[in-house]
């Protein structure tokens, strides 16, 4: 199947309903700590988003854990965020992560540094979200720098998307950027964490007016929570999070909230899944990455296809 | 207009020399005048502050006072030549602009500056200013239905909002609204929500200060 640049994309190309994760690399250069976490979700997701400081907290590079991550049998996504590289920064480091065989990118504008430790850096944001993914597309496409020069060597295989949030207002102007991201080529979609299974519909229901799922290869965002705690601070902190009073109340009726938790995560999966459209999901328990296969198995989404 | 903020009294007596017998302190009569940061009023009550803090710790210090029109420009500082010269120390009141030509046309002098020079901003609302530019150079204003997106966007975004816009506010505070909900209600009120719409590379910014230091001479001036 040489014609797929990945994993990733053969399966999605495919039609294969395909499971996603996250995972964070480590505050420390340990590598072990990679290791150990790829062997909690390894046969039961097909490919693995690695962050890039996310939250704009220091951590290891994403495409050094990434490759750690690949060696131990993973399909990795690297993540890419405008915040603290220019474009000659992100161009050089997209080049060497193809290099080393990591082709997927998810291409982010990146949260202020005002979210992490270090309020004080400069940023930089050269190239936001649209302008990443365009940069992969001449790269890969036309063998060109976003300069217009020319690659002298190979160019690189890369399969970039992007992110998007359907809870974000105004409606209209989120859908704006993103038909400018599908516009610049962007390849797949994770969306924003869904709770609110009206919203995501309408917003699914907009996307198919507009024939963007024929363009670009949807996810859907489940991120899986046990306490009510954590759905109160979603709720209130985490900007463009859309968590209903219902699921609060759901999750406050429940007796053991664990088992609550990998329901709620299962019965979204299951809503989503039946829509049309929808071409997969991608699972971001924050602080409970080892429930992932858990969900995986009762969602009827094991084993994964083989490629 | 150069918008500015009167430094914190106690970082301005940290700043001067423990041997200090004379300081002039110089407000300037245009922005940050405006911005109540560095005109008269300003100047004259740093100097009561000064005094009363110089007679607690029993210095004899003398401390005068000075406001002139605009300190970036020859015309009008030339009329205080004589009085700087009779101070050890001067206290610029002025945008970074106005303290870094006192010392050009005064080489040997110690010039401080007083104000923290904030942004180029507008009077939005009685003692209130906002950012509304950034200098970049090469002015898009046209393309965003005249709302910058290079100062008026927390991260400079020239595509479209990022997924922290939230009910017209952005991510970094709920004081601040998403230059790009500003962007996108103004273009719709006047009919330009397809400019949006067009895929903008990414900005030239050779232009701003990351081309180097700038300055430029007017062709008027300097024609063969
Ligand atoms: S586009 Fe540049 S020059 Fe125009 S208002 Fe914005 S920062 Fe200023
Ligand atoms: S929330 Fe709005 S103003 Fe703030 S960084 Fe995002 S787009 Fe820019």
């Amino acid at each position: 199947m040489a014609e797929y640049i990945s994993k990733l994309e053969q399966l999605l190309e495919e039609g294969e309903f395909v499971v996603c994760s996250e995972m964070g690399p480590p505050i420390g250069a340990d590598p072990e700590f990679i290791r150990k976490k790829c062997d909690d979700v390894k046969g039961y997701v097909d490919a693995v988003n690695i962050t890039d400081n996310q939250t704009a907290i220091i951590r290891m590079s994403s495409i050094a854990a990434a490759k750690i991550a690949m060696e131990e049998g993973l399909e990795m996504i690297i993540q890419i965020t405008g915040r603290d590289r220019n474009r000659i920064g992100i161009q050089s480091d997209l080049l060497g992560a193809s290099a080393l065989g990591l082709s997927n990118v998810l291409c982010l504008t990146g949260d202020h540094q005002c979210f992490g430790n270090d309020e004080d850096a400069k940023n930089v944001f050269d190239l936001d979200s649209v302008s990443i993914i365009k940069a992969c597309q001449q790269m890969t496409e036309e063998g060109r720098l976003i300069n217009g020069n020319e690659l002298k060597t190979e160019p690189p295989r890369l399969y970039y998307g992007g992110a998007h949030n359907p809870f974000a207002d105004p409606f209209e102007m989120h859908m704006m950027k993103l038909e400018k991201k599908i516009e610049a080529g962007m390849k797949f979609i994770q969306t924003q964490c869904i709770y609110n299974l009206e919203k995501f519909d309408y917003w699914m229901e907009e996307v198919r007016k507009r024939g963007l799922h024929e363009k670009c290869h949807i996810m859907a965002g489940i991120l899986p929570t046990r306490s009510v705690k954590a759905l109160r601070m979603m709720k209130k902190f985490v900007a463009g999070m859309d968590v209903p009073d219902y699921t609060i109340e759901r999750m406050e009726a429940a007796e053991d909230k664990k088992a609550e938790g990998v329901k709620m995560a299962v019965d979204i999966i299951n809503h989503v899944k039946e829509i049309e459209g929808v071409r997969g999901v991608h699972l971001m328990p924050v602080a409970w990455e080892e429930i992932t296969p858990v969900v995986v198995e009762k969602a009827n989404l094991y084993p994964r296809p083989e490629v | 207009m150069i918008v500015g903020k009167l430094k914190d009294v106690d970082e301005i007596k940290d700043m001067l020399p423990e041997d200090l017998e004379s300081l002039f302190i110089i407000g300037c009569g245009t922005c940050v005048s405006v911005s109540l940061a560095g005109g008269e009023r300003e100047a004259k009550s740093l100097r009561d502050l000064l005094e009363l803090y110089f007679r607690s710790q029993g210095r004899d210090v003398k401390v005068n006072t000075a406001t002139i029109k605009r300190q970036c420009d020859d015309e009008f500082i030339d009329s205080e030549e004589l009085a700087i010269s009779e101070h050890d120390v001067v206290l610029s009141l002025a945008c970074g602009v106005g303290v870094q030509h006192l010392g050009i046309k005064h080489p040997g002098k110690m010039i401080l500056p007083g104000v923290n020079t904030t942004f180029y901003g507008r009077n939005s609302d009685v003692g209130e200013w906002e950012e509304m530019c950034l200098g970049c150079g090469d002015c898009i204003l046209d393309d965003f239905a005249g709302v910058c997106p290079v100062a008026r966007c927390s991260k400079s975004l020239i595509n479209g909002p990022c997924g922290g816009s939230q009910d017209g506010k952005c991510e970094v505070d709920d004081e601040i609204d998403c230059g790009w909900d500003l962007i996108y209600n103004r273009a719709k009120e006047i009919g330009q929500l397809d400019r949006l719409l067009s895929y903008e590379g990414p900005k030239d910014w050779s232009t701003a200060r990351d081309g180097g230091v700038r300055s430029h001479k007017n062709p008027e001036f300097f024609s063969e």
